[in-house]
């Protein structure tokens, strides 16, 4: 496959940036996206180029490290995936391809494709987490039973890799999926019902201290979502908020 | 220097307690006094840093990706084991400590791997409270699957993800310190050096990725964290910024490297696809509890197959080879890693490989399908002679259990597992060598520990599954907690350290010199070349077999490649900027180094042993032949300029507990 680029290139948070064009050839369909930016990479160092920057580390679509705009959709056209699962079976020779980075206020870049999302470190830090020490004494993992389907709910929320896939497909650039995600693991866990009150409204505080935007259902973050974490998390998260609210 | 391993005096069962009743404690007040540095903030490095910072002390945290939440622990899939003895199958403390051992291929410490078995129930009580949601059965208690080369469940799980919640769990109690500033945490932050002051460990030389700044940071102690080596390998599940940097550096001023070539190759990966490929990604060994093993067994039909002609799926049953049910009937599919590994190969070199490249065998699901499928049917009183309706009811189980194990095989070969069976083949996926450290999990460096999959106490040979996860947490939230305060105890009023010092100096300028020399060299291949090249010689003369000769010409290549990577290397950019290539670089010039000695190392051990197979030493059917008598000993090299110059000391292995014969899953 031949394939036309246009990439974002953009030297540091402060400077401005722009699309540059760029071809690839002997693409294979079995390779897969980040490799075929490899190739790229590797003829710009041969030709004494600055390689293009972009974040990835796993390489199997867990670590939630790669964040890459393409054509318009977060993690690109495929569904379920991260940018470092998509194939280049998925385009066609002769394709023009649009890579950008994952853009929000909240998101600044830090050179062409990489964003700093520190910002959901921060949110997670201001808790998301249940406070008991990590001594080990603790109480038997049986003494408390949870249904299964509790159980199984929590899971599903906690599988969100914060990749930010959400917040560069809002139109508002709303983190409520991410954070929600976290709210609803520990609001549905005994464990977490303890500090569940405190846990949402300085979640919450935080999200939109760091400059996110607010949630407007138009649903975009659970269908770019790679992991496919449910838009139901965000209506427990604003009963959660509301009865702490209250209360 | 002799090597001594400070093992507690006594019976096993009574050493870890009887050590903690005895050493020196540092009291709250002053642990605000003391800095521990942590490098590398995954399942050991994460649970460490917090639980030290929850103790009182000052953490300083480091970690090359842009969160801990990163770390390439979120890649395990399978499980956790725990001595719980939930299912009341006969699991116990002492099962487990066997099992490692004899999974180890008797090459581990005794008293790390009894210490590591009595914790393991701690661990997932802890992770429990921490709200890490744990797979449950319908009554509300917590599940186990089964793992290889045990014949108890005492695997705990979160479907394929166990890694990402627990390393989730040890992020949020992360997250809880740093709010407290308990945690300064340093994201994108590559250690590049160690700082050692009178002898002991007391600081780093960090670059920060962003800035590309270099950095002066003091401690107390000195933790690394850093994770395993397997990406000398270049291809390897290990994720992409993988390194052996931190761990190479300070072995490079004075911590012993132990064991380098004692190398897990997965059994269970999807093969390899062509030459642009940059990673391998791993099938977790769950699957072996409900998926079988095959290759044809008419070599026609191997060929047919591989031509495109025949589809598995066509195949009787009487035409199938499950190898491994065959060879090792007690364990079948659920035998060790280094076994499953080396079957593999067996047959695919004998020519029954299933893929375009032979180098491919088959993970089947329809026996489990149709059989959970029927359990189904007769559980909701349906009828269990409709095939279809068996294979969707299998289905569903299936996919409950490994849905997002096979999403991910069906998007990278773009095939179905559910109805053909997937192809696997083994790749580098752990290293069980590592820096040596003793029973304090200290290394040689007084001040400088060593947790996790970049020490190589607990796994021996080879590391069973299901067990790193567990090291990893065991080491941080439970091991090193009690003994890096028995280190600290006497520094409890040796104030700040200061980080303007000749020491600190002399450190700094070693790296940008090492910075300087790859930036301006006039090279004009990328380090990926280098990398690449590298990879080929371990895989092939060190990788799943290894013999005299092969293990000789890697050494020569290695150090030859070295020589041209100093000269030819090209990094673009600058170094006071975000320069990943330059990252890069800096960590493949350690694993030209780290290539060289784990060649030298497994030339040395003319013996085989788990992981390690040397062609020379096997038995009559193939199986590992260890030599007892000359090598029931750890190989911890010492730096001494090339890694030909490597030298060797030996800490011998004493098994009192447990009694060494040929390992057997038959």
């Amino acid at each position: 496959m031949k394939l036309a680029l246009k990439i974002w290139r953009q030297n540091n948070a402060s400077s401005p940036g722009k699309m540059v064009d760029y071809t690839v050839d002997n693409i294979e369909p079995d390779m897969s996206f980040l490799e075929m930016l490899d190739i790229l990479n590797d003829e710009l160092i041969v030709k004494g180029e600055d390689t293009v920057a972009f974040d990835h580390d796993c390489r199997e679509g867990i670590c939630g490290m790669c964040s890459l705009f393409i054509n318009g959709e977060a993690h690109g056209p495929d569904r379920l995936v991260t940018t470092c699962q998509l194939h280049m079976r998925k385009f066609k020779d002769g394709d023009t391809i649009y890579i950008e980075p994952f853009r929000a206020k909240a998101f600044p870049v830090i050179k062409d494709l990489v964003v700093d999302r520190s910002s959901f470190d921060r949110i997670q830090q201001s808790g998301g987490f249940i406070s008991v020490n990590t001594s080990g004494n603790t109480i038997d993992a049986n003494t408390i039973p949870i249904p299964k389907h509790d159980a199984d709910k929590a899971f599903d929320a906690a599988t969100c890799i914060g990749c930010g896939a959400c917040v560069a497909t809002c139109k508002n650039s709303s983190a409520m999926l991410f954070v929600s995600a976290k709210v609803s693991q520990f609001s549905l866990l005994p464990q977490g019902k303890v500090e569940a009150k405190e846990r949402v409204l300085n979640m919450v505080n935080q999200m939109d201290a760091e400059g996110f935007g607010n949630c407007t259902n138009t649903g975009a973050c659970e269908v770019e979502c790679p992991k496919g974490i449910s838009l139901e998390n965000i209506a427990r998260m604003n009963r959660e908020y509301l009865k702490s609210s209250l209360i | 220097m002799a090597l001594d391993s400070k093992i507690p005096k006594g019976p096993i069962s009574d050493k870890w307690t009887h050590y903690k009743d005895h050493i020196n404690l540092v009291n709250p007040a002053n642990k605000r006094n003391l800095d521990v540095i942590i490098v590398g903030t995954g399942l050991a490095g994460g649970s460490a840093a917090a639980t030290l910072a929850e103790l009182g002390y000052n953490v300083k945290a480091f970690c090359f990706q842009d969160s801990p939440r990163r770390a390439h622990s979120i890649a395990a899939q399978g499980g956790i084991n725990a001595a719980k003895n939930y299912q009341g199958d006969g699991d116990s403390t002492f099962r487990l400590f066997y099992d490692t051992v004899k999974g180890g291929d008797y090459r581990a410490r005794e008293a790390n791997v009894h210490r590591l078995a009595e914790v393991s129930t701690n661990i997932i009580d802890q992770c429990v409270a921490q709200g890490v949601p744990f797979a449950r059965e319908y009554g509300g208690l917590l599940d186990n699957r089964s793992f290889g080369g045990t014949l108890v469940s005492r695997t705990f799980y979160a479907k394929g993800q166990t890694g990402q919640q627990l390393l989730l769990g040890a992020y949020s109690a992360m997250n809880r310190q740093i709010g407290r500033g308990k945690i300064k945490m340093h994201n994108r932050h590559e250690m590049l050096d160690l700082v050692i002051v009178d002898g002991k460990a007391r600081g780093i030389i960090a670059r920060d990725l962003i800035s590309g700044k270099i950095e002066r940071h003091s401690a107390h102690a000195v933790v690394i964290a850093s994770g395993g080596y397997g990406n000398v390998f270049f291809l390897s599940t290990n994720a992409m910024g993988s390194n052996v940097t931190a761990a190479w550096k300070i072995h490079k001023r004075g911590a012993f490297f132990a064991n380098p070539c004692y190398t897990q190759i997965h059994p269970t990966c999807i093969p390899v696809s062509g030459d642009h490929q940059a990673k391998l990604t791993l099938m977790s060994e769950s699957l072996r509890n409900d998926g079988r093993i095959w290759v044809p067994a008419k070599l026609e039909d191997a060929k047919l197959i591989r031509e495109g002609k025949l589809k598995p799926t066509q195949l009787a049953e009487e035409d199938r080879d499950y190898y491994l049910e065959r060879r090792y009937p007690a364990f079948g599919n659920l035998v060790p890693r280094d076994i499953a590994s080396r079957a593999a190969k067996e047959r695919c070199d004998a020519g029954f490989g299933v893929n375009k490249t032979g180098e491919a065998v088959y993970l089947d699901f329809a026996a489990a399908i149709e059989r959970y499928g029927i359990d189904q049917a007769r559980l909701k009183h349906l009828d269990e002679n409709d095939k279809t309706l068996v294979i969707k009811l299998g289905t569903e189980i299936v996919a409950n259990k490994y849905g997002n194990l096979f999403q991910m095989y069906e998007k990278i070969v773009d095939e179905n597992p559910y109805s053909t069976p997937m192809m696997i083949y083994p790749a580098v996926h752990y290293t069980m060598g590592g820096t040596w450290v003793d029973y304090n999990l200290q290394t040689t460096i007084p001040g400088c520990f060593s947790i996790g999959e970049s020490n190589f106490s607990d796994h021996g040979a080879n590391r069973l599954g299901a067990s790193a996860l567990m090291q990893g947490l065991a080491d941080g939230y439970f091991v090193l907690p009690y003994t890096i305060g028995d280190y600290l105890a006497p520094d409890i009023k040796k104030g700040k350290i200061s980080t303007d010092t000749p020491e600190f100096d002399a450190a700094e300028q070693n790296v940008v010199d090492q910075i300087s020399r790859l930036m301006n060299n006039g090279g004009t291949k990328p380090a990926d070349y280098f990398h690449k090249k590298l990879g080929k010689i371990m895989w092939n003369k060190a990788g799943m077999s290894r013999n005299e000769q092969g293990l000789k010409e890697a050494q020569q290549e290695i150090a030859q490649i070295r020589e041209e990577f100093y000269k030819d290397v090209k990094i673009p950019g600058t170094a006071d900027s975000f320069n990943p290539e330059l990252a890069k670089a800096l960590r493949v010039a350690d694993f030209l180094e780290l290539g060289e000695l784990f060649a030298k190392d497994a030339l040395h051990r003319n013996e085989s042993c788990g992981g390690h197979f040397r062609e020379e030493f096997q038995t009559a059917d193939g199986e590992a032949q260890r030599d007892d008598k000359n090598f029931a000993y750890v190989a911890a090299w010492e730096y001494k300029g090339n890694p030909s110059d490597a030298i060797l000391h030996k800490e011998e292995l004493v098994y009192d507990n447990v009694e060494l014969v040929q390992r057997s899953y038959k």
